[in-house]
């Protein structure tokens, strides 16, 4: 197959940092190629350099694209050529409609006035293309993550692309709607159209890719074609050291009931008569790690979070205990002050303050714990942000740097050191490996061991099933807002977790 | 009595300033720009044969830009939370006019009118604060609204007439001076202490704070740059204080202006409550899973904002000596221009109060150089509007490079 795209000893340097150091990628025409490496190995840099963000001469090295020299000033250079990124944070605009947001910026217009039939049929036919059946009027908004990551790519097929580059498409993205866009990209492929995919799920670039590069630590460490791959291989390349355990060994030893949810329910905020949890039971017990699998919007994060300082939702009902006796968590506080913690999925909107310090972030949940008579003690509280940096490894140059420019693992991490200095006897992680690489997932991974040794209770909810089936000592299954199932650590399979979700929906509708 | 006087002004804005600056870029700039100012107009002012940094202009500088300083720090604290008030100059105005009516109709004395309007202004604040914090509707339309419901209230109250003269104890509060203990007079010796204290403070704090960042491993600004700096403000500050001494020694509103600066820094740096406004305005929702009642801290800014705005209007009234209808126009416009030209962030989350007053003294400088230089209003208003701008232009500046 003739060769696409050929970048060749690609460096480029800020300020002290020397982000990539003469990395080589080629892509053949007609290929998906897989990148992958841990979070700051230097792979959105690279796509960067690609498509123009970073203009040519702001890099070493030498792009030849379709047989010529690629010289950039811009990203509407890049999509001239047919080179489309889609990031992982999406570029839509949600108070627009499908259509105004497909044409965004090269709008079907005359003298500056939009052809709106003309607009409305063509959104028609791209959103076909995709397998979406929603009218181009829908306002974006409306739609779910999902679905607006196969808008993201009609919209780039709406361009003329002729090299798409995915930036982890499938992170917020549940199972089934994974499984959508994966089967969208082989679709793509068979039509012609080169793709670049970074991703941190293996499983997923086994299933598509046809060759993988690896990038680590800004260097391009080997490309692999679809016949080499092994996952422990990727592994290794990427981390630079054997795997052997994905997840830490642990010897469960569960105790005495923590928690206990009892006929938990709840309604939706705005939409009157619409049921979002319906008598919930759980439980979970001392040095516990208990699993919440199910489909995304499903309503495990709601269940947690009206739970936690009856943070979602309104008309609860239901009781919470804690160590066996009833407890009022109907506010933030009176949950924290029970032993209750909430890490949320989303970090950046509900866990940090990213302008503030890594040591105001540890101390903002227990700022009682830092002071005396409301009078900040500024030492305690560097000390304190210091143990937990210690402790769970927070790589930052000084607690007093900002979180933003952390890591999402290190992030993670900060978010976590929050919580625990609450002193919490039951923690609720919700998808606490998002959007983080391999190496910082395994120290979640055994910051969560070492929890529940500890004898605190933990409740994770997650998305992915191998992470569950890996950690959890029990695992409930939720569906349409009910538990349709539990299942025991020696019994529980993704086919039996899927079938029982399947199960559900069968039973609600 | 004295005593406490003495060790509040001993904590100074300028020794503030020397602890609080910590190397950071955009207050070292701000005080350098103050300085620039300073040197601008004396030099200036020196070319036509005038007097710039004289005991009464000094003075006056203080005397006539308090309530822009006393605004300014609860507004600061508003937005910090992430919020505006436009109502401040409509408020101060209508409280002024309360305190007038209180002490020149019904003829109490100022000890029960000055409590009373905080009260009254307190209030107005927590009206306010309850629509922003509890019902979300925006501050800026809240305000908007306060900005005219209460200038109508000054007419009504004043019938469109100013109420006035005030009694000399209620005057004090504007235009009075802290009395020579010593007796000495000229220069006053009580002003000459505390300013020397100051001045010490102002070292041991500067200090002290530095080894606790050596203790801590936080990055520290070199001592050269430090010591110029607190040397820089410590001559400002025994300048001013001799410039006041010989004169009439201290006004009484600089010494609100002190200790309300003092503890305003303290409460927005070193106490859990100022943590979690900074907290709120960086984050609401996570600062709200984090337990932290964001309602209520937004409440109490926009309660406290009325209480320094009643606290801005009666130091007017006072000055003025009569309560009118247009009193306070433009105020919450001075009072926001000097928290951004001090640095807060128009999002919320950022913003100190010693660069807040940094920021109201380079308005009150402009405004009186300008004056005396002759430049006429038109030209204040603009040269005033780009020096906003320069200095957010500058923030944006920084953060994005």
């Amino acid at each position: 197959m003739p060769t696409l795209l050929e970048m060749r000893g690609i460096s480029k340097t800020f300020p002290g940092v020397r982000a990539l150091d003469n990395v080589n990628l080629d892509v053949e025409q007609g290929e998906i190629h897989a990148i992958c490496g841990e979070n700051g190995a230097g792979k959105s840099t690279l796509m960067k350099v690609l498509s123009g963000v970073y203009p040519h001469g702001s890099y070493e090295g030498e792009i030849v694209y379709g047989g010529q020299p690629l010289h950039l000033k811009g990203i509407k250079g890049s999509e001239a050529k047919g080179i489309i990124i889609i990031h992982q944070e999406l570029a839509l605009v949600p108070k627009l409609s499908i259509a105004e947001n497909m044409f965004l910026g090269h709008e079907n217009a005359q003298n500056g006035v939009i052809n709106w039939p003309r607009t409305t049929h063509q959104t028609e036919g791209w959103l076909r293309k995709v397998g979406l059946s929603e009218l181009p009027g829908t306002l974006v908004g409306k739609l779910g993550v999902g679905k607006q990551q196969l808008i993201e790519i009609a919209k780039a097929l709406a361009k003329d692309v002729r090299l798409l580059i995915l930036d982890e498409p499938t992170a917020a993205l549940q199972e089934n709607d994974s499984d959508k866009l994966l089967a969208l990209m082989l679709e793509l492929k068979a039509q012609g159209v080169t793709q670049i995919l970074i991703s941190h799920k293996l499983n997923e670039i086994a299933r598509v890719a046809d060759r993988i590069t690896v990038i680590r630590d800004g260097g391009a460490v080997s490309t692999l074609s679809a016949q080499d791959i092994s996952e422990d291989r990727i592994i290794r390349d990427m981390v630079g050291r054997d795997m052997a355990h994905r997840y830490p060994e642990r010897t469960p030893n569960p105790g005495e009931v923590l928690l206990e949810v009892q006929n938990w329910s709840c309604w939706h905020p705005e939409q009157a008569g619409r049921q979002m949890i319906k008598d919930v039971s759980l439980t979970v017990r001392k040095g516990e790690i208990v699993g919440i699998a199910g489909l995304m919007g499903t309503g495990r994060t709601e269940l947690a979070m009206s739970i936690f300082g009856r943070s979602y939702g309104k008309a609860h009902s239901g009781t919470v205990k804690m160590g066996g006796k009833a407890t009022d968590v109907s506010t933030v506080t009176k949950a924290v002050a029970a032993g209750l913690s909430y890490v949320t999925e989303d970090r950046k909107a509900l866990g940090l303050i990213l302008e503030e310090p890594v040591a105001r972030n540890i101390t903002i949940a227990n700022l009682p714990g830092v002071s005396r008579n409301g009078v900040l003690d500024k030492r305690r509280e560097t000390q304190v942000a210091e143990e937990y940096r210690k402790q769970l490894a927070i790589r930052t140059t000084s607690v007093q740097q900002k979180v933003v420019n952390l890591s999402g693992g290190n992030q993670q991490k900060v978010v976590l050191s929050k919580w625990l200095f609450t002193d919490p006897q039951v923690l609720i992680l919700d998808e606490p490996t998002r959007g983080i690489d391999v190496g910082a997932k395994f120290e979640i991974y055994t910051i969560m061991k070492d929890l529940a040794a500890q004898g605190r209770g933990i409740l994770m909810i997650s998305s992915e099933m191998p992470e569950l089936l890996g950690m959890c000592d029990r695992i409930y299954v939720m569906n349409e807002g009910r538990i349709v199932g539990e299942l025991a650590r020696s019994e529980a399979s993704q086919e039996k977790i899927m079938g029982m979700i399947l199960k559900g929906e069968g039973k609600a509708a | 009595m004295a005593d406490v006087t003495a060790e509040k002004k001993g904590a100074d804005a300028k020794s503030g300033i020397g602890a609080l600056l910590g190397g950071r870029l955009r207050e070292n700039g701000m005080l350098l720009a103050l300085v620039a100012i300073v040197a601008f107009f004396t030099i200036m002012l020196q070319l036509n044969g005038k007097d710039f940094l004289n005991p009464a202009n000094i003075t006056n500088l203080f005397l006539q830009n308090g309530h822009v300083i006393i605004l300014a720090l609860g507004m600061l604290l508003v937005i910090v939370s992430g919020h505006i008030d436009l109502s401040v100059g409509s408020v101060a105005a209508f409280t002024g006019a309360v305190a007038a009516y209180l002490t020149v109709v019904l003829k109490l004395p100022f000890f029960l009118v000055i409590p009373m309007v905080m009260v009254v202004g307190g209030c107005i604040g927590a009206v306010q604060g309850y629509w922003v914090a509890y019902w979300r509707i925006p501050s800026f339309i809240v305000t908007l609204a306060g900005m005219m419901v209460f200038r109508g209230a000054t007419l009504w109250l004043l019938g469109g007439e100013n109420i006035g003269p005030f009694p000399t104890a209620f005057q004090a509060m504007a235009n009075g001076f802290v009395p020579d203990l010593f007796g000495v007079g000229k220069p006053n010796v009580l002003a000459l202490l505390l300013v020397g204290l100051a001045i010490v403070l102002q070292f041991w704090i500067g200090f002290r704070a530095r080894a606790r960042d050596a203790e801590f491993g936080i990055a520290q600004e070199p001592m050269g740059f430090f010591l110029s700096r607190t040397i820089v403000v410590a001559a400002g500050t025994a300048f001013v204080g001799y410039q006041l001494a010989s004169f009439r020694g201290l006004p009484d509103v600089l010494v609100l202006l002190v200790v309300l600066t003092v503890l305003y820094a303290f409460l927005t740096e070193n106490t859990v409550a100022g943590r979690r406004i900074y907290a709120v305005g960086g984050n609401e929702k996570a600062a709200k899973l984090s337990g932290i009642r964001t309602e209520r801290l937004v409440f109490l800014c926009f309660v406290n904002m009325g209480v320094l705005a009643s606290l801005a209007g009666m130091v007017v009234t006072a000055r003025l000596n009569s309560a009118t209808p247009k009193a306070g126009t433009g105020f919450e416009l001075d009072a926001i221009a000097s928290v951004f030209i001090g640095g807060a962030s128009m999002t919320g989350g950022s913003g100190k109060i010693v660069g807040v007053v940094v920021g109201a003294l380079i308005m009150g400088v402009m405004n009186m150089g300008m004056s005396i230089l002759g430049v006429g209003i038109e030209f204040q208003q603009i040269i005033k509007g780009l020096v906003l701008l320069a200095a957010v232009v500058f923030d944006v500046y920084n953060k994005s490079k």
